[in-house]
Protein backbone atom coordinates (compact mmCIF):
# COMPACT_ATOMS: atom_id res chain seq x y z
CA UNK A 1 0.00 0.00 0.00
CA UNK A 2 1.27 3.49 -0.93
CA UNK A 3 0.27 5.89 2.55
CA UNK A 4 2.46 8.00 2.82
CA UNK A 5 2.69 12.05 3.70
CA UNK A 6 4.02 12.80 0.14
CA UNK A 7 0.60 10.44 -0.83
CA UNK A 8 -1.36 12.58 1.50
CA UNK A 9 0.21 15.85 -0.06
CA UNK A 10 -0.87 14.45 -3.40
CA UNK A 11 -4.46 13.74 -2.35
CA UNK A 12 -5.08 16.78 -1.76
CA UNK A 13 -5.25 17.54 -4.99
CA UNK A 14 -2.26 19.14 -7.11
CA UNK A 15 -3.04 20.34 -10.75
CA UNK A 16 -0.39 21.67 -11.44
CA UNK A 17 1.53 18.46 -12.38
CA UNK A 18 5.12 19.64 -12.47
CA UNK A 19 4.58 21.57 -9.38
CA UNK A 20 2.63 18.06 -7.90
CA UNK A 21 5.91 16.07 -9.07
CA UNK A 22 8.58 18.49 -7.67
CA UNK A 23 7.19 18.91 -4.47
CA UNK A 24 6.70 15.07 -4.34
CA UNK A 25 10.51 14.32 -5.21
CA UNK A 26 11.46 16.68 -2.25
CA UNK A 27 9.08 15.26 0.40
CA UNK A 28 10.32 11.50 -0.63
CA UNK A 29 14.09 12.38 -0.24
CA UNK A 30 15.26 13.17 -3.46
CA UNK A 31 14.29 10.25 -5.61
CA UNK A 32 13.65 10.99 -9.27
CA UNK A 33 9.99 11.12 -9.56
CA UNK A 34 9.73 12.34 -13.05
CA UNK A 35 5.97 11.50 -14.58
CA UNK A 36 6.89 9.28 -16.49
CA UNK A 37 3.78 6.77 -16.33
CA UNK A 38 0.54 8.10 -17.10
CA UNK A 39 -2.93 6.66 -17.26
CA UNK A 40 -5.51 7.59 -19.55
CA UNK A 41 -8.93 8.44 -19.06
CA UNK A 42 -11.32 7.53 -21.61
CA UNK A 43 -14.66 6.29 -22.46
CA UNK A 44 -15.12 5.93 -18.27
CA UNK A 45 -11.67 3.13 -18.27
CA UNK A 46 -8.36 3.77 -17.31
CA UNK A 47 -6.27 3.03 -20.00
CA UNK A 48 -4.38 0.67 -19.23
CA UNK A 49 -6.71 -0.82 -16.66
CA UNK A 50 -3.47 -2.45 -14.88
CA UNK A 51 0.21 -0.33 -15.07
CA UNK A 52 2.83 -1.91 -13.39
CA UNK A 53 5.73 0.61 -12.37
CA UNK A 54 8.99 0.29 -10.28
CA UNK A 55 8.64 1.69 -6.40
CA UNK A 56 9.10 5.72 -6.54
CA UNK A 57 7.45 6.01 -9.97
CA UNK A 58 5.30 8.82 -10.24
CA UNK A 59 1.83 7.89 -11.93
CA UNK A 60 0.21 10.72 -13.67
CA UNK A 61 -3.74 10.41 -14.82
CA UNK A 62 -4.69 12.57 -17.59
CA UNK A 63 -8.76 12.85 -17.85
CA UNK A 64 -9.79 12.75 -21.82
CA UNK A 65 -13.58 12.53 -20.73
CA UNK A 66 -16.26 15.52 -21.55
CA UNK A 67 -16.90 13.83 -17.77
CA UNK A 68 -15.08 14.64 -14.63
CA UNK A 69 -13.53 11.63 -12.84
CA UNK A 70 -12.14 11.22 -9.43
CA UNK A 71 -9.32 8.95 -9.19
CA UNK A 72 -9.09 6.99 -5.35
CA UNK A 73 -7.79 4.60 -3.48
CA UNK A 74 -10.43 1.69 -2.93
CA UNK A 75 -9.98 2.54 0.57
CA UNK A 76 -9.46 6.14 0.20
CA UNK A 77 -6.01 6.25 0.75
CA UNK A 78 -5.49 9.03 -1.69
CA UNK A 79 -7.88 10.79 -3.46
CA UNK A 80 -7.42 13.13 -6.55
CA UNK A 81 -9.96 16.25 -6.60
CA UNK A 82 -12.30 16.45 -9.51
CA UNK A 83 -10.68 16.32 -12.76
CA UNK A 84 -12.36 17.87 -15.35
CA UNK A 85 -11.35 17.75 -19.52
CA UNK A 86 -7.72 17.37 -19.52
CA UNK A 87 -7.11 17.81 -15.80
CA UNK A 88 -4.61 15.90 -14.46
CA UNK A 89 -3.41 14.30 -10.61
CA UNK A 90 0.31 12.79 -10.05
CA UNK A 91 0.33 10.21 -7.49
CA UNK A 92 3.73 8.45 -6.21
CA UNK A 93 4.17 5.13 -5.15
CA UNK A 94 6.63 3.91 -3.49
CA UNK A 95 5.99 0.52 -1.15
CA UNK A 96 5.80 -2.67 -3.00
CA UNK A 97 2.81 -4.06 -3.78
CA UNK A 98 -0.90 -3.65 -5.56
CA UNK A 99 -2.70 -0.62 -5.26
CA UNK A 100 -6.15 -0.63 -6.08
CA UNK A 101 -8.48 2.15 -7.04
CA UNK A 102 -11.44 3.38 -9.01
CA UNK A 103 -13.71 6.34 -9.98
CA UNK A 104 -15.31 7.73 -6.47
CA UNK A 105 -18.14 9.01 -8.89
CA UNK A 106 -18.18 5.97 -11.35
CA UNK A 107 -17.74 3.38 -8.97
CA UNK A 108 -17.97 0.70 -11.86
CA UNK A 109 -15.21 2.28 -12.93
CA UNK A 110 -11.41 0.42 -11.63
CA UNK A 111 -7.49 -0.16 -12.17
CA UNK A 112 -4.89 -1.38 -10.53
CA UNK A 113 -1.03 -0.21 -9.87
CA UNK A 114 1.22 -2.66 -9.62
CA UNK A 115 4.34 -1.74 -7.88
CA UNK A 116 7.59 -3.41 -8.39
CA UNK A 117 11.27 -3.03 -6.18
CA UNK B 1 -41.82 15.71 -29.63
CA UNK B 2 -44.07 14.20 -27.56
CA UNK B 3 -44.32 11.50 -25.64
CA UNK B 4 -47.22 9.14 -26.67
CA UNK B 5 -49.19 7.89 -23.43
CA UNK B 6 -48.05 5.00 -21.49
CA UNK B 7 -49.84 1.76 -22.26
CA UNK B 8 -49.22 0.18 -18.95
CA UNK B 9 -51.23 2.16 -17.02
CA UNK B 10 -54.01 0.04 -18.02
CA UNK B 11 -52.41 -3.08 -16.71
CA UNK B 12 -51.12 -1.31 -13.53
CA UNK B 13 -54.34 -0.80 -12.62
CA UNK B 14 -55.83 -4.15 -13.69
CA UNK B 15 -53.25 -5.63 -10.91
CA UNK B 16 -54.95 -7.29 -8.36
CA UNK B 17 -52.81 -6.51 -5.26
CA UNK B 18 -56.06 -5.96 -3.41
CA UNK B 19 -54.62 -2.62 -2.10
CA UNK B 20 -55.62 0.67 -2.54
CA UNK B 21 -54.58 2.38 -5.43
CA UNK B 22 -56.15 5.85 -4.23
CA UNK B 23 -53.60 8.57 -4.63
CA UNK B 24 -50.95 6.97 -7.67
CA UNK B 25 -48.91 9.28 -9.56
CA UNK B 26 -49.70 10.11 -12.92
CA UNK B 27 -46.89 11.54 -14.96
CA UNK B 28 -48.21 13.72 -17.82
CA UNK B 29 -45.84 15.48 -19.61
CA UNK B 30 -42.39 14.70 -20.79
CA UNK B 31 -40.61 17.11 -23.15
CA UNK B 32 -37.19 18.33 -23.15
CA UNK B 33 -37.05 20.23 -20.19
CA UNK B 34 -39.48 18.34 -17.34
CA UNK B 35 -41.43 15.96 -16.64
CA UNK B 36 -45.04 16.89 -15.11
CA UNK B 37 -46.62 14.40 -12.45
CA UNK B 38 -50.08 13.78 -11.65
CA UNK B 39 -50.91 11.63 -8.82
CA UNK B 40 -54.09 10.55 -9.70
CA UNK B 41 -55.01 6.86 -7.93
CA UNK B 42 -52.06 4.79 -7.59
CA UNK B 43 -50.09 4.60 -10.83
CA UNK B 44 -47.93 7.02 -12.64
CA UNK B 45 -49.19 7.16 -16.09
CA UNK B 46 -47.37 9.09 -19.14
CA UNK B 47 -50.16 10.95 -20.71
CA UNK B 48 -48.70 13.02 -23.42
CA UNK B 49 -46.88 15.82 -24.24
CA UNK B 50 -46.47 18.99 -22.27
CA UNK B 51 -49.40 20.50 -24.23
CA UNK B 52 -51.31 17.84 -24.65
CA UNK B 53 -51.20 16.39 -20.70
CA UNK B 54 -51.73 20.18 -19.78
CA UNK B 55 -54.92 21.02 -21.60
CA UNK B 56 -56.41 17.23 -20.86
CA UNK B 57 -55.79 17.03 -16.95
CA UNK B 58 -58.02 18.22 -14.50
CA UNK B 59 -57.84 20.45 -11.76
CA UNK B 60 -55.48 17.91 -9.40
CA UNK B 61 -52.05 17.97 -7.54
CA UNK B 62 -49.21 18.26 -9.77
CA UNK B 63 -45.53 18.46 -9.02
CA UNK B 64 -42.68 18.90 -11.69
CA UNK B 65 -39.70 17.22 -12.17
CA UNK B 66 -36.23 18.42 -13.22
CA UNK B 67 -32.84 16.57 -13.52
CA UNK B 68 -29.72 16.93 -14.52
CA UNK B 69 -28.99 20.48 -14.93
CA UNK B 70 -25.27 19.87 -15.30
CA UNK B 71 -24.91 23.84 -14.89
CA UNK B 72 -20.78 24.61 -15.68
CA UNK B 73 -21.06 21.71 -18.42
CA UNK B 74 -19.53 23.66 -21.38
CA UNK B 75 -19.00 20.49 -24.05
CA UNK B 76 -19.58 20.09 -27.33
CA UNK B 77 -22.77 18.32 -26.24
CA UNK B 78 -24.44 21.48 -25.17
CA UNK B 79 -22.00 24.87 -25.18
CA UNK B 80 -25.10 26.26 -22.99
CA UNK B 81 -26.25 24.40 -20.56
CA UNK B 82 -27.77 27.26 -18.65
CA UNK B 83 -29.44 28.76 -22.08
CA UNK B 84 -31.09 24.89 -21.97
CA UNK B 85 -32.11 25.42 -18.46
CA UNK B 86 -33.70 28.53 -18.86
CA UNK B 87 -35.81 27.06 -21.84
CA UNK B 88 -36.83 24.60 -19.25
CA UNK B 89 -37.69 27.04 -16.41
CA UNK B 90 -39.43 28.72 -19.08
CA UNK B 91 -41.83 25.19 -20.06
CA UNK B 92 -42.38 24.92 -16.54
CA UNK B 93 -44.06 28.66 -15.93
CA UNK B 94 -46.06 27.95 -19.08
CA UNK B 95 -47.95 24.83 -17.18
CA UNK B 96 -51.16 26.44 -17.11
CA UNK B 97 -52.18 24.02 -13.96
CA UNK B 98 -50.23 25.37 -11.31
CA UNK B 99 -47.75 22.60 -9.92
CA UNK B 100 -47.15 22.66 -6.43
CA UNK B 101 -43.55 22.56 -6.56
CA UNK B 102 -40.46 20.91 -7.78
CA UNK B 103 -38.12 18.22 -7.33
CA UNK B 104 -34.88 18.27 -9.00
CA UNK B 105 -33.04 14.86 -9.24
CA UNK B 106 -29.72 16.14 -8.92
CA UNK B 107 -26.14 17.02 -11.00
CA UNK B 108 -28.08 20.92 -10.46
CA UNK B 109 -24.09 21.67 -11.08
CA UNK B 110 -21.35 19.85 -13.03
CA UNK B 111 -18.47 20.59 -10.78
CA UNK B 112 -19.68 21.71 -7.19
CA UNK B 113 -18.54 25.07 -7.58
CA UNK B 114 -19.74 27.96 -5.99
CA UNK B 115 -21.14 29.76 -9.25
CA UNK B 116 -22.46 27.08 -10.83
CA UNK B 117 -24.82 26.47 -7.81
CA UNK B 118 -25.27 30.43 -7.66
CA UNK B 119 -26.29 30.24 -11.38
CA UNK B 120 -28.97 27.45 -11.01
CA UNK B 121 -30.35 28.93 -8.33
CA UNK B 122 -30.55 32.20 -9.97
CA UNK B 123 -32.65 30.52 -12.61
CA UNK B 124 -34.50 27.71 -10.91
CA UNK B 125 -35.92 30.49 -8.92
CA UNK B 126 -37.79 32.09 -11.91
CA UNK B 127 -40.01 29.12 -11.53
CA UNK B 128 -41.23 30.73 -7.99
CA UNK B 129 -41.96 27.32 -6.98
CA UNK B 130 -40.65 25.09 -4.16
CA UNK B 131 -38.05 22.81 -4.78
CA UNK B 132 -36.91 19.98 -3.08
CA UNK B 133 -33.58 18.79 -4.35
CA UNK B 134 -31.30 15.81 -4.20
CA UNK B 135 -28.16 15.76 -5.03
CA UNK B 136 -26.33 13.73 -7.83
CA UNK B 137 -22.56 12.79 -8.01
CA UNK B 138 -21.94 15.83 -9.95
CA UNK B 139 -22.69 17.97 -6.56
CA UNK B 140 -20.58 16.12 -4.39
CA UNK B 141 -17.25 17.04 -5.90
CA UNK B 142 -16.31 20.35 -4.21
CA UNK B 143 -13.17 20.07 -1.52
CA UNK B 144 -15.90 19.35 0.88
CA UNK B 145 -17.48 16.58 -0.36
CA UNK B 146 -20.47 17.80 -0.38
CA UNK B 147 -20.26 21.03 1.88
CA UNK B 148 -21.35 23.31 -1.05
CA UNK B 149 -24.67 21.31 -1.80
CA UNK B 150 -25.70 20.92 1.83
CA UNK B 151 -24.98 24.38 2.84
CA UNK B 152 -27.47 25.00 0.36
CA UNK B 153 -29.88 22.57 0.57
CA UNK B 154 -29.21 20.25 3.47
CA UNK B 155 -31.33 22.02 5.67
CA UNK B 156 -33.71 19.72 7.47
CA UNK B 157 -32.06 17.30 6.13
CA UNK B 158 -30.45 14.00 8.01
CA UNK B 159 -27.56 12.30 6.88
CA UNK B 160 -26.04 13.44 3.79
CA UNK B 161 -28.96 15.39 2.46
CA UNK B 162 -31.87 12.59 2.84
CA UNK B 163 -35.38 13.51 3.98
CA UNK B 164 -39.58 13.22 3.78
CA UNK B 165 -42.20 15.35 3.88
CA UNK B 166 -46.12 15.15 2.75
CA UNK B 167 -48.55 17.07 0.32
CA UNK B 168 -51.72 16.56 -0.35
CA UNK B 169 -52.00 13.22 1.59
CA UNK B 170 -48.72 11.75 -0.37
CA UNK B 171 -45.42 11.23 1.07
CA UNK B 172 -42.42 12.03 -0.42
CA UNK B 173 -39.00 10.60 0.21
CA UNK B 174 -35.44 12.21 -1.20
CA UNK B 175 -32.90 9.58 -1.05
CA UNK B 176 -29.37 10.33 -1.25
CA UNK B 177 -27.14 7.68 -3.39
CA UNK B 178 -24.11 9.12 -4.60
CA UNK B 179 -21.91 9.29 -1.48
CA UNK B 180 -19.27 6.60 -0.32
CA UNK B 181 -19.22 4.26 -3.04
CA UNK B 182 -17.62 1.72 -3.62
CA UNK B 183 -15.10 0.67 -5.80
CA UNK B 184 -16.85 -1.91 -8.01
CA UNK B 185 -20.24 -0.91 -7.47
CA UNK B 186 -23.17 1.04 -8.66
CA UNK B 187 -24.87 3.87 -6.23
CA UNK B 188 -25.27 3.50 -2.67
CA UNK B 189 -27.45 4.37 0.04
CA UNK B 190 -26.00 2.95 2.69
CA UNK B 191 -26.80 1.30 6.31
CA UNK B 192 -27.86 4.46 8.13
CA UNK B 193 -30.18 6.13 5.28
CA UNK B 194 -31.71 2.57 5.26
CA UNK B 195 -32.21 1.95 8.93
CA UNK B 196 -33.81 5.92 8.76
CA UNK B 197 -35.75 4.86 5.76
CA UNK B 198 -37.31 2.34 8.01
CA UNK B 199 -38.43 4.52 10.92
CA UNK B 200 -39.66 6.78 8.20
CA UNK B 201 -42.09 4.17 6.82
CA UNK B 202 -42.75 2.58 9.94
CA UNK B 203 -46.09 4.21 11.18
CA UNK B 204 -47.34 4.87 7.50
CA UNK B 205 -50.39 3.31 6.19
CA UNK B 206 -50.03 0.65 3.34
CA UNK B 207 -52.64 2.86 1.56
CA UNK B 208 -50.31 6.14 1.75
CA UNK B 209 -49.05 7.01 -1.98
CA UNK B 210 -45.21 7.11 -1.75
CA UNK B 211 -43.36 9.14 -4.07
CA UNK B 212 -39.45 7.97 -3.55
CA UNK B 213 -36.72 10.29 -5.27
CA UNK B 214 -33.09 10.18 -6.05
CA UNK B 215 -30.32 10.91 -8.58
CA UNK B 216 -28.81 7.07 -9.44
CA UNK B 217 -31.44 5.00 -10.61
CA UNK B 218 -32.97 2.68 -7.60
CA UNK B 219 -33.39 -0.16 -9.53
CA UNK B 220 -30.25 -1.81 -11.74
CA UNK B 221 -30.81 0.22 -15.61
CA UNK B 222 -27.26 -1.06 -16.80
CA UNK B 223 -24.71 -2.24 -14.50
CA UNK B 224 -22.09 -2.26 -16.94
CA UNK B 225 -22.68 1.63 -16.80
CA UNK B 226 -22.88 1.96 -12.97
CA UNK B 227 -26.72 2.66 -13.87
CA UNK B 228 -27.90 1.28 -10.86
CA UNK B 229 -27.89 1.38 -6.76
CA UNK B 230 -26.40 -1.63 -5.38
CA UNK B 231 -28.65 -1.76 -2.25
CA UNK B 232 -31.52 0.14 -4.13
CA UNK B 233 -33.29 -3.28 -3.05
CA UNK B 234 -33.20 -3.28 0.51
CA UNK B 235 -35.12 0.27 0.00
CA UNK B 236 -37.27 -1.30 -2.29
CA UNK B 237 -38.17 -4.28 0.21
CA UNK B 238 -39.00 -1.37 2.30
CA UNK B 239 -41.90 -0.13 0.05
CA UNK B 240 -43.34 -3.21 -0.95
CA UNK B 241 -46.22 -3.51 1.26
CA UNK B 242 -47.37 0.18 0.13
CA UNK B 243 -50.01 0.09 -2.79
CA UNK B 244 -48.91 2.79 -4.87
CA UNK B 245 -45.07 3.54 -5.19
CA UNK B 246 -43.77 5.93 -7.76
CA UNK B 247 -39.78 5.72 -7.97
CA UNK B 248 -38.57 9.13 -10.01
CA UNK B 249 -34.17 9.16 -10.93
CA UNK B 250 -32.52 11.44 -13.24
CA UNK B 251 -28.52 10.42 -13.95
CA UNK B 252 -29.13 8.83 -17.10
CA UNK B 253 -30.24 11.73 -19.32
CA UNK B 254 -32.81 9.86 -21.07
CA UNK B 255 -36.99 8.23 -20.24
CA UNK B 256 -36.81 4.74 -18.93
CA UNK B 257 -40.17 3.38 -17.86
CA UNK B 258 -40.88 0.30 -15.59
CA UNK B 259 -43.75 -1.03 -13.44
CA UNK B 260 -43.52 -3.58 -11.52
CA UNK B 261 -46.05 -4.98 -8.90
CA UNK B 262 -47.07 -1.41 -7.25
CA UNK B 263 -44.27 -0.07 -8.17
CA UNK B 264 -43.78 2.41 -11.13
CA UNK B 265 -40.64 3.44 -12.21
CA UNK B 266 -39.56 6.19 -14.52
CA UNK B 267 -36.19 8.20 -15.25
CA UNK B 268 -36.18 12.14 -16.62
CA UNK B 269 -34.42 13.47 -19.17
CA UNK B 270 -31.69 16.31 -18.53
CA UNK B 271 -31.98 19.72 -19.10
CA UNK B 272 -28.55 19.89 -20.41
CA UNK B 273 -27.18 16.95 -22.79
CA UNK B 274 -28.29 13.27 -23.80
CA UNK B 275 -26.79 10.49 -23.29
CA UNK B 276 -26.75 7.34 -24.89
CA UNK B 277 -28.95 4.33 -24.79
CA UNK B 278 -27.87 1.41 -22.96
CA UNK B 279 -24.83 -0.50 -24.32
CA UNK B 280 -25.55 2.01 -27.11
CA UNK B 281 -22.02 3.44 -27.24
CA UNK B 282 -18.46 2.62 -25.99
CA UNK B 283 -19.46 4.74 -22.85
CA UNK B 284 -22.12 6.49 -20.95
CA UNK B 285 -20.55 9.87 -21.79
CA UNK B 286 -22.26 13.35 -23.56
CA UNK B 287 -24.24 12.39 -26.46
CA UNK B 288 -23.73 15.25 -29.56
CA UNK B 289 -26.38 15.54 -31.33
CA UNK B 290 -27.26 17.59 -34.64
CA UNK B 291 -28.17 21.17 -32.71
CA UNK B 292 -31.33 20.69 -34.09
CA UNK B 293 -31.97 18.00 -32.59
CA UNK B 294 -30.73 18.69 -29.04
CA UNK B 295 -33.61 20.13 -27.46
CA UNK B 296 -36.16 17.32 -28.67
CA UNK B 297 -33.77 15.16 -26.43
CA UNK B 298 -33.65 17.58 -23.02
CA UNK B 299 -36.98 17.97 -21.47
CA UNK B 300 -39.41 18.30 -18.13
CA UNK B 301 -41.41 15.84 -15.90
CA UNK B 302 -44.97 16.28 -15.13
CA UNK B 303 -46.53 14.30 -12.58
CA UNK B 304 -50.36 14.34 -12.05
CA UNK B 305 -51.52 13.21 -8.94
CA UNK B 306 -55.41 13.00 -8.60
CA UNK B 307 -57.12 12.43 -5.77
CA UNK B 308 -59.71 9.12 -6.63
CA UNK B 309 -59.19 6.19 -7.89
CA UNK B 310 -57.40 7.19 -11.06
CA UNK B 311 -53.87 6.26 -11.49
CA UNK B 312 -50.97 8.85 -11.33
CA UNK B 313 -50.17 10.18 -14.24
CA UNK B 314 -46.69 11.11 -15.44
CA UNK B 315 -45.81 13.22 -18.52
CA UNK B 316 -42.53 14.10 -19.87
CA UNK B 317 -41.93 16.98 -22.04
CA UNK B 318 -39.18 18.03 -24.25
CA UNK B 319 -37.87 22.21 -24.46
CA UNK B 320 -38.32 21.38 -28.60
CA UNK B 321 -41.33 23.41 -29.51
Amino acid sequence: MARSFSDRIAARGVRATLAAVACLAVLAGGQALAADAQVKIANFTFDPPTLTIKAGTAVTWVNADDIPHVVSEKDGKFRSPALDTDDKFSQVFSTVGTVEYFCAIHPHMTGKIVVTP
Amino acid sequence: MVDKANPVTEAQDAEPSGLSRRGALTCMVWAGTGLLWTLSGGVPKSVGLLGDAFAAVPAGFTFLQISDSHVGFNKPANPDALGTLREAIRKVKAVQSRPAFMIHTGDITHLSKPDEFDNADQIISEAKLDVHYVPGEHDFIDEGLGKAYLDRYGKGTKGQGWYSFDDHGVHFIGLVNVVDLKAGGLGRLGADQLAWLADDLKDKSASTPIVVFAHIPLWTVYADWGWGTDDGLQALNLLKRFGSVTVLNGHIHQIVQKVEGNMTFHTARSTCFPQPAPGAAPSPGPMTVPAEQLRSMLGITSVDVRTGDKPLAITDTILAG
